[in-house]
């Protein structure tokens, strides 16, 4: 069992890793296992990071499991265990319903191709080359094009095409139509190879399989230990401050947000002028609302599909869709087959959104917009569901601001920050010995497959650094 | 290390990472991406295999020397002739 506390730690370790989102955890593992003493940290009670869920009268909530690519299974195998892997399984139902128009599918490439070809009139070769190029794409290519552009190279005009293609990526990673076009089709086509899968057992069945997998690798855990600073001499990591505590370490790796970890754990002054000059273009990503709602023990819901991406906007509108009182929405319904023996239906509805507009209200006005952002989206269901409001007895919504609380994450950022980020965070070891930073950075590695896969990227750097 | 043990190393790690790869009838001489259903992520895992393993710190600009059975042999004899 995780320590609840700083005071089992050891005086030293060969690696701290501060914070538990899939990222920071899978960092941990990947030490551990090569043999390196690690020690995990986290502020909060529970591990996982923005990967979590709560309970409220019976009722599990899974906060950010609405769906993730078929990679996941390979990269759960690799960097976790088989076990984990065997519990992923598709989420067949993927729908869209807007004004441009009404579709259900599986979100592969075979299922789009047919799609585009059939109901949007495409021709069969545009679309094979549309595939191959956002195929192709890789983290090298050139990043001048927008999405836009490469939208309009393709689907010249067609909005609702490009409605089809960006919504679910902007729902998935907080991207846009001005973003690089390779930030869009690394996802996207991560997506397109086989659909959208998701974890039987919910989020916290996976955490619990994690942190045994992490125990039996002997990794250190400590929950409810908030490091106050990362210290750092001579240009090198000596360790962590935590709750008046100094644990020594040789390296760092933070799983905090990069802003957090360079101006808050480490402190600006640690750094090169010409890193300082780096971190200026940084753009922490927007972040979400979400709407929870629980329906009552014995009532069922009719199966109306896993993923809707609904909106009543004319066309897609990246804007329109941060806006408090947006009509673009994400509903993730969550039937008893998510977890297997808990027989409950919950849904999740998300929304993109704008810190700012929800930091900046008084007491009163947040509680009051919480209320009006529940009516809303009750509303909305209740042209899937009729009846669902009767059927709800747990109603409950978090904005950027709780997103903050749990994470602290800069500004709440619900999808880490912009494609500038990046390379800040590959780079801030060069910077200082012995730091590292896993994280949502660059809008690639984001989500649970682009986090798991950036944790394995920087333990192999921490491991070449420790092996040095 | 001989070229021979070098080999069978390269092939074992790859197992490890993939336990369902094909690895019999490999032609040395061709990317192993393309003969097997291996990405960059895995290309890291042989990477940091090999560091555990031996020591051996391999730049990430040399990453395209582990493409083929062949490069790699060619690049890890003189640097695993100690080990």
């Amino acid at each position: 069992m995780p320590y609840n506390s700083i005071e089992k730690a050891a005086a030293a370790y060969d690696v701290v890793v501060i914070g538990s989102g899939l990222g920071g955890l899978t960092s941990a593992n990947r030490l551990a296992r090569a043999g390196h003493r690690v020690l995990l940290l986290e502020h909060h009670h529970r591990l996982g990071g923005l990967a979590t869920w709560f309970k409220r009268q019976g009722h599990i909530f899974d906060v950010s499991l609405h769906g993730f690519p078929y990679g996941m299974r390979k990269t759960c195998r690799k960097y976790w265990n088989r076990a984990i892997m065997d519990s992923i399984i598709q989420l067949k139902n993927i729908v869209f319903d807007n004004p441009q128009f009404h579709l259900t599918t599986t979100f592969d490439k075979n299922d789009f191709s047919e799609i585009l070809e059939t109901r949007f009139q495409v021709p069969r070769s545009r679309i094979l080359d549309f595939f191959n190029t956002v195929d192709g794409m890789n983290f090298y290519d050139d990043r001048s094009m927008t999405t836009r552009e490469l939208f309009e190279t393709f689907f010249p005009g067609r909005s609702d095409v490009h409605r089809l293609l960006m919504e679910p990526i902007t729902y998935a990673n907080g991207s846009n139509l001005d973003d690089p076009a390779i930030t869009y089709g690394i996802v996207f086509s991560n997506f397109m190879n086989k659909g959208v899968f998701t974890f039987s057992g919910g989020t916290d069945r996976l955490i619990g399989m994690m942190t045994e997998e992490l125990e039996n690798n002997g990794v250190t855990i400590c929950t409810r230990s908030l490091v106050k600073r990362i210290v750092i001499d001579n240009g090198k990591v000596r360790g962590v401050e935590v709750d008046g505590r100094f644990i020594a370490a040789k390296t760092v790796v933070s799983n905090a947000g990069i802003l957090n970890t360079v101006e808050d754990l480490a402190g600006i002054d640690a750094f090169s002028e010409e890193f300082r000059e780096s971190l200026k273009p940084v753009v922490v990503n927007n972040s979400s609302c979400q709407v929870y709602m629980g329906v009552k023990e014995g009532e069922t819901i009719e199966d109306i599909g896993d993923l809707l991406f609904t909106s009543s906007s004319p066309q897609f509108d990246a804007e329109e869709m941060l806006d408090r009182n947006t009509k673009s929405r994400t509903f993730s319904l969550y039937y008893p087959k998510t977890r297997p023996g808990h027989d409950r239906y919950t849904i999740v509805a998300s929304m993109n959104a704008r810190y700012e507009d929800w930091a900046s209200l008084s007491s009163e006005e947040y509680s009051r917009e919480k209320q009006l952002m529940i009516e809303r989206c009750l509303i909305h269901l209740e042209q899937y569901l009729p009846g669902i409001r009767d059927k709800c007895d747990w109603l409950e919504a978090a904005t950027p601001k709780t997103f903050q609380r749990y994470t602290l994450h800069t500004r709440g950022t619900s999808f880490g920050t912009k494609f500038e980020g990046l390379e800040v965070s590959r780079n801030i070891f060069k910077d200082v010995k012995g730091l590292f930073h896993v994280g949502s950075v660059g809008i690639i590695m984001s989500g649970w497959l682009g986090a798991i896969n950036y944790g394995v990227i920087v333990a192999n750097d921490a491991d070449a650094y420790l092996r040095s | 290390m001989n070229k021979e043990e070098i080999r069978d190393v390269i092939l074992e790690i790859i197992q490890d990472i993939d336990e369902d790869a094909d690895i019999s009838d490999l032609q040395s001489d061709l990317p192993l991406r393309d003969q097997l259903d291996l990405d960059s992520m895995d290309f890291l895992d042989i990477v940091m295999e090999l560091r555990k393993r031996y020591k051996l710190q391999i730049p990430e600009a040399d990453y395209p020397e582990l493409a083929s059975l062949d490069s790699c042999v060619a690049y890890l004899e003189p640097r695993l002739k100690d080990s």
